[in-house]
C-alpha cells in the first residue's frame, strides 16, 4: 500500500501534465456562445444596397446562414467563393451582416467581388454585432425555420469547414424539423 | 550620463502617447458616473483582444462596448443591468472576475484546492521528518555508552 502511495505524485505530475498539455492546443479565439439556441435579436436596420428597412419579418422563413464581413475584412475574401457558390447553387440562403463598415466601402466590395447574400444588414456602428455577441468578422450563424440560432462558427467557411461542420449540422436540423 | 538622461527624457513621452490613445470623450453628468464608467471598462474584459480590458483596448468591438456602456450609464441602468446586458451576449469570458456558476466553480477554487493539496504533502513530508529527526536522536544502550564514554575522554576529571 505505502508503496502505491509513493507513486501517486509521480500519477499527480502527469495527470496535471496532460491537462495543461491539451490546453495549450485549445483555440481560445474560439468564445463559446451564449446564443446558441436563442432566437436572433430583433433588428430594424437598412440593407446595404438600396438602404431599405428591414426587419427579423424579411429573414428567410427556411434553415439560413447570418454571415457577419466586412470591406477590411481579409478572411472574408478567403471564405467569399465557398459563399458564392452556396448561394449561386441555391444551397442555403445567405444573409450578410456588413459590421463595423462604411456602405460605400462595402457596396463597393460587392461590385468587385460578387454578392453572395439575399440582403446584407448595414451595421455601421456594430450594435447589431454586440446582440449577436460579435467580436469581429468574419463570424457565420446558422439559423433554424424558427430564427433561432443554433451554431456559430467564428472565422473562415471554407469548404472543409463547410463540408466537415455544417453540413452534418444543418442535415440533424432538417432531420428534426421533419420530425416535428 | 547626457544620454542617460535623454533616454529618460524620451521614455516620458512614449508613456504619456500610449496613454492619451486610448482615452476617449465621453461626456458624463456627474463624477459617480464617470466613476461608474471607469470601474466597468476596467472590470469588462474586450472579446477580440482577451487579454486587456475595455479600457486599454483599441479593438473595434472594445469601442462598441465602452460607447454602449457610457449610453447605459447615461441612460440611468445600474451596474448589475449593465453587467446582466454584456453577460447576455458574451457569456462568462466579459467578466475578468466571473460570476459563481456550476461552469466556473473549478475556476474560482480550482487554486484552492491546488493549495491544499500542496499543504497537505507539505504537512506529511514535514511530519516524516520529524519521526525521523526523533528516531535519530534516540540512542541504543550501546551508542549512549560510546557517547558516555567519549564525553569522559574529553573531560577527564
Amino acid at each position: 500500500m505505502s508503496r502505491l502511495k509513493l507513486f501517486v505524485p509521480v500519477i499527480g505530475f502527469f495527470a496535471l501534465a496532460l491537462l495543461l498539455w491539451r490546453g495549450l492546443y485549445l483555440n481560445t479565439r474560439e468564445l463559446p456562445s451564449v446564443l446558441i439556441d436563442k432566437p436572433l435579436p430583433q433588428f430594424e436596420i437598412e440593407t446595404v444596397l438600396g438602404s431599405q428597412l428591414v426587419t427579423n419579418q424579411d429573414l428567410p422563413d427556411k434553415i439560413f446562414l447570418l454571415n457577419v464581413w466586412g470591406s477590411y475584412c481579409l478572411p472574408c475574401l478567403v471564405e467569399h467563393p465557398t459563399l458564392m457558390r452556396l448561394s449561386e447553387a441555391g444551397e442555403i440562403p445567405v444573409v450578410g451582416v456588413n459590421y463595423r463598415d462604411r456602405q460605400k466601402l462595402a457596396i463597393d466590395w460587392l461590385d468587385v467581388n460578387g454578392n453572395p447574400f439575399s440582403f446584407s444588414l448595414l451595421d455601421e456602428d456594430g450594435r447589431l454585432g454586440i446582440d449577436l455577441g460579435v467580436y469581429g468578422a468574419p463570424e457565420t450563424f446558422l439559423i433554424d425555420r424558427n430564427g433561432v440560432i443554433r451554431y456559430r462558427h467564428v472565422s473562415v467557411l471554407d469548404e472543409n469547414i463547410w463540408r466537415e461542420i455544417f453540413e452534418p449540422a444543418i442535415a440533424e436540423l432538417r432531420a428534426e424539423q421533419v420530425g416535428l | 550620463m547626457k544620454k542617460l538622461q535623454l533616454l529618460m527624457l524620451l521614455l516620458c513621452f512614449v508613456g504619456s502617447f500610449s496613454l492619451v490613445a486610448q482615452i476617449d470623450t465621453f461626456q458624463f453628468d456627474t463624477d459617480e458616473q464617470q466613476q461608474r464608467f471607469r470601474r466597468l471598462s476596467d472590470e469588462l474584459r474586450c472579446p477580440m483582444c482577451q487579454n486587456t480590458n475595455l479600457t486599454g483596448s483599441t479593438g473595434g468591438v472594445a469601442e462598441d462596448l465602452r460607447r454602449e456602456v457610457h449610453r447605459m450609464i447615461i441612460e440611468g441602468w445600474t451596474d448589475a443591468e449593465i453587467e446582466q446586458f454584456m453577460f447576455d451576449r458574451y457569456g462568462d469570458f466579459i467578466f475578468y472576475r466571473p460570476r459563481l456558476r456550476a461552469e466556473t466553480v473549478l475556476l474560482w477554487f480550482g487554486p484552492l484546492i491546488f493549495l491544499l493539496i500542496g499543504a497537505w504533502m507539505a504537512f506529511g513530508i514535514l511530519r516524516k521528518a520529524r519521526i525521523v529527526d526523533q528516531a535519530e536522536l534516540d540512542l541504543d544502550p550501546t551508542q549512549q555508552q560510546q557517547l558516555q564514554d567519549l564525553l569522559e575522554k574529553m573531560n577527564p576529571h
